[in-house]
């Protein structure tokens, strides 16, 4: 089966100093592929990149056989979503509003506003609320439904655990279960190394700007003495 | 987490804007005619600084050269009114579109920068356009300003009666607020404050910013312009000096003073600013700006989101 997402050579970085240095990377559709690493290793700057929000150095991206568009609201139209980080919402706005800027722009699919409230009820609850005023862990749901409702065929997941309570974290499994069954292939990035192996199919671990080990999630599940030697974890 | 930047109000109950409107269309048969002057005055600024607000509030786009599209939008209906016709809606049309291409123009450099480049560009370009008025004296009148603009007409009837104008520029100021306040509240105005409060999830959520922001920048330039018209109108007279960078700051000083991001309150800003340079400043040996300066800090200090969000927090 011919990759979704093929990352090649990439190379990428902030103000004259390379973060990824040469990444290879591949992803099927209807996948998740856990990418795991020590802080500062470039995974946060690798979803950047992809997602447009950091320049390109030299590489090739291409998503389904076609060359990834460099400009963010054209690689959005392609089908690709990130949840960053932080969640980085509107504070000001309601939830009904968020929902409406993200549909705003989306391709056709089966994420529709209904669908994804279905999902993540409790949104539906808090429509009218202001974003900044949501638990951390409903600000999270909300980064989800937003990149969900542009009916991606890639999610770019930052970090979604960070910060967030067992509870929701279940919930942010489920969603990811949902995306999967979808056919939506994922990129998780996280230091939760627990929430990494409940939900992804494959494991891929940064150093240095570089991906240094993938396998599949049962394999390196089996085999701590590489997670110690690379994450530094037992 | 920052405070959150306000959202435009809902604007007031209909039942207390159509109280202002009469208020306001009432003023002539109670006031002086220079008294009524200082209000048409009011909200000709009023207008200038609720398109200022859009910009600065709505968008995040903090323009210091704003005065530029005013100018351009008076010089324009001056003289279209001098050479063609002073014919009720022309002028203002004329104003509204002269705003717009002038926005047009200079817009797609400066909504390329950001921060203090998006600040310094629109000052640039303001001061330019300033320097223009002064230099191409054959259309301008330069320092001179342009005069003898003719009474605006309403079919062969020049409004020549200070109330009459009053009414013509409560019109137009009321239309123009209206459009302002129907764009801020729609989809691409929903779009604007997302791109203000974080423009690149706005491009990750797929949509060209800088469209969006070219397109609010030319917009305000007409309403700009639009205000600059009623500028010609009421005034008669257009010169240098309203297209300058004093212009633009006091436009600035009403938006701040009335509440960022309110769109109401920038004419209660307006209004502060018309009043304390035009009707108490002259009683103050020219010492108005320094009232205006007094009134900066104050406001800055008691009301850091101006009259506007005294407004919004007691509702919220």
């Amino acid at each position: 089966m011919s990759p979704l997402l093929d990352v090649r050579r990439l190379r990428s970085g902030y103000a004259g100093s390379t973060v990824l240095d040469g990444v290879d990377l591949t992803l099927t559709a209807g996948t998740t592929l856990g990418l795991l690493g020590r802080n500062g290793v470039g995974k946060s700057t690798l979803v950047m990149t992809l997602m447009g929000l950091v320049p390109t150095t030299s590489g090739t991206v291409t998503l389904d056989g076609a060359p990834l568009p460099t400009r963010p609201h054209r690689i959005a139209r392609a089908g690709v979503a990130l949840v960053p980080q932080g969640r980085r919402i509107w504070p000001p706005l309601t939830v009904g509003e968020h929902l409406k800027l993200a549909a705003r722009h989306a391709r056709t699919g089966s994420w529709t506003r209904d669908a994804v409230l279905d999902l993540l009820p409790r949104l539906a609850e808090r429509l009218r609320q202001p974003a900044g005023s949501l638990s951390g862990g409903e600000q999270q749901m909300l980064a989800i439904a937003r990149a969900l409702l542009t009916n991606p065929r890639l999610v770019l997941l930052d970090e979604p655990s960070d910060g967030l309570a067992p509870a929701i974290i279940e919930a942010i499994v489920e969603v990811i279960g949902r995306m999967r069954a979808e056919g939506v292939a994922v990129l998780l990035v996280e230091q939760d190394l627990h929430l990494a192996l409940a939900v992804c199919d494959e494991i891929a671990v940064m150093d240095r700007g570089v991906v240094v080990h993938r396998t599949d999630t049962e394999s390196f599940r089996s085999d701590p003495e590489t997670a110690h030697r690379l994450l530094g974890v037992s | 987490m920052t405070p959150a930047a306000p959202q435009p109000q809902r604007w007031a109950k209909p039942g207390v804007v159509a109280v202002v409107l009469v208020v306001l269309a009432s003023a002539p048969l109670f006031l002086a005619p220079f008294a009524t002057s200082t209000v048409s005055r009011i909200l000709v600024f009023g207008l200038l600084a609720v398109s200022l607000d859009l910009l600065v509030g709505i968008s995040g786009l903090p323009s210091l050269g704003h005065a530029a599209y005013f100018g351009v939008g008076a010089y324009a209906a001056g003289w279209v009114s001098i050479n063609v016709t002073s014919a009720i809606p022309v002028p203002l049309l004329v104003g509204a579109v002269a705003g717009a291409l002038g926005a047009a123009l200079t817009g797609w450099i400066t909504v390329r920068a950001h921060g203090v480049f998006f600040l310094m560009l629109t000052l640039a370009i303001g001061e330019l356009l300033h320097q223009l008025a002064h230099t191409w004296e054959p259309v301008t009148g330069g320092a001179n300003g342009m005069a003898g603009i003719p009474p605006a007409r309403v079919g062969d009837q020049p409004l020549v009666v200070s109330g009459y104008v009053h009414w013509y520029v409560l019109a137009a100021f009321a239309v123009g607020v209206a459009v302002v306040l129907v764009v801020s509240r729609s989809p691409f105005g929903l779009a604007l404050r997302g791109i203000r409060d974080n423009e690149p999830r706005m491009r990750a959520l797929g949509y060209p910013t800088r469209v969006y922001k070219y397109a609010v920048f030319v917009f305000a330039g007409s309403i700009a312009g639009m205000a600059g018209a009623l500028l010609a109108a009421q005034q008669r007279l257009v010169t240098p000096a309203d297209v300058g960078f004093a212009t633009a700051a006091l436009a600035l000083l009403a938006v701040v003073i009335g509440g960022v991001g309110t769109l109401w309150g920038p004419v209660i800003g307006a209004a502060l600013v018309i009043l304390i340079r035009d009707a108490i400043g002259p009683g103050l040996d020219g010492h108005g700006t320094l009232v205006l300066g007094l009134v900066f800090i104050a406001v800055v200090y008691v009301l850091p989101r101006g009259f506007g969000g005294l407004v919004s927090r007691r509702h919220r």
